[in-house]
């Protein structure tokens, strides 16, 4: 089953003193605040979390909701804004897949597929051997999981207190977490300008088609990135 | 309220494990060093990168409260911090909310 010491080692990264938990908790008690304010019952709310795990995503639902958008629209608005999860998925993945190791664990663990968790674990992976990386990886998940539910739990119950600066600063805790992240992940030619590239691109592209524009923005400068970085090694 | 919640929230869930089981269905014949696996990891950061950046620029939400400049001055701040504090992702984070609440607050 699943190795002890690797499962905690990796449940025992949120206590790191640059831990996302902090800033991945204050989200969710946006997001809890946000729901119960949406009509959400507290069943309703945590069980959105759990299954959707996904800040972006469930920001999104809370907005169509609003609008009163169409189930297939909610779907495909959904879809595109987490798209991002499927290369997250395939750059990681192959880091973790060892022969010795049952596939049950890569088909369940998919779903702790999320920023704070996946740049732990491409930050950390080179100091686990590779068969128990799949151990680490889902007790980094189940440790970012718990606390994006119990975010979650705390932003329901104390939604009466949060003002609108209190929801404010909140909402800018995650943008600015992953920015400065992602700042401290560009340490080769291909990152640095994966990141420069998408962070213009994305915007850039809102302008052509909002709904695309992350994908497009991804897309095209991660491809313009890798092929510059392959240029530079040869 | 048109939609149902319950049903809101699996479509949601759906909508989003599709592209995790995929992405890990489709991880099982690339191998960590070959090109494809570079490749899907400079889209990754791109994709991140861009969601980041219109988290910020067009955000969803509350966020859209603020405006461009508070928000500018909160990045930049922010980024400051991060770097004088030789890049600690927990300062330069609880910062930044301090620093939008203030500002949106007085402005």
């Amino acid at each position: 089953m699943i190795n002890r010491e690797f499962f905690f080692k990796g449940y025992k990264s949120i206590l790191a003193h640059d831990s996302p938990a902090i800033a991945l908790g204050c989200c969710f008690i946006a997001i809890g605040a946000l729901l119960k304010n949406l009509g959400f019952n507290i069943q309703e709310s945590i069980f959105s979390t759990m299954l959707t795990y996904a800040l972006p995503g469930s920001l999104v639902m809370a907005e169509s909701l609003l609008v009163g958008a169409s189930l297939i629209n909610i779907f495909l608005a959904v879809w595109l804004v987490n798209a991002r999860l499927y290369p997250m998925a395939v750059s990681l993945f192959p880091l973790m897949i060892h022969e010795d190791q049952p596939k049950w664990k890569y088909y369940f663990s998919c779903h702790f597929i999320a920023v704070s968790a996946w740049l732990i674990m491409k930050s950390n992976y080179n100091s686990i051997p590779k068969k128990q990386r799949i151990d680490y990886w889902i007790g980094i998940g189940s440790a970012t999981w718990s606390v994006a539910i119990i975010g979650t739990f705390i932003g329901f119950f104390f939604s009466e207190y949060l003002n609108k600066d209190m929801m404010m600063g909140l909402a800018i805790l995650n943008p600015i977490y992953f920015l400065c992240m992602m700042v401290g992940a560009s340490k080769t030619i291909q990152i640095t300008l994966s990141v420069l590239l998408g962070a213009i691109l994305g915007p850039i592209f809102y302008f052509l088609t909002p709904e695309w524009s992350i994908l497009l923005g991804g897309i095209v400068g991660g491809t313009i990135a890798y092929l510059v970085g392959e240029l530079h090694v040869s | 309220m048109s939609v149902n919640i319950v049903l809101a929230i699996f479509v949601t869930s759906l909508a989003t494990f599709l592209s995790r089981i995929l992405g890990a269905l489709s991880s099982e014949r690339i191998k960590e060093t070959s090109k494809i696996f570079k490749w899907f990891n400079c889209l990754a950061y791109a994709t991140l990168a861009a969601l980041i950046s219109r988290t910020i620029i067009f955000p969803v939400g509350i966020l859209n409260e603020a405006s461009y400049f508070i928000r500018l001055i909160v990045v930049v701040l922010s980024l400051i911090v991060f770097l004088i504090s030789k890049k600690n992702y927990v300062y330069p984070t609880i910062f930044s909310a301090f620093c939008m609440s203030l500002l949106s607050n007085f402005f």
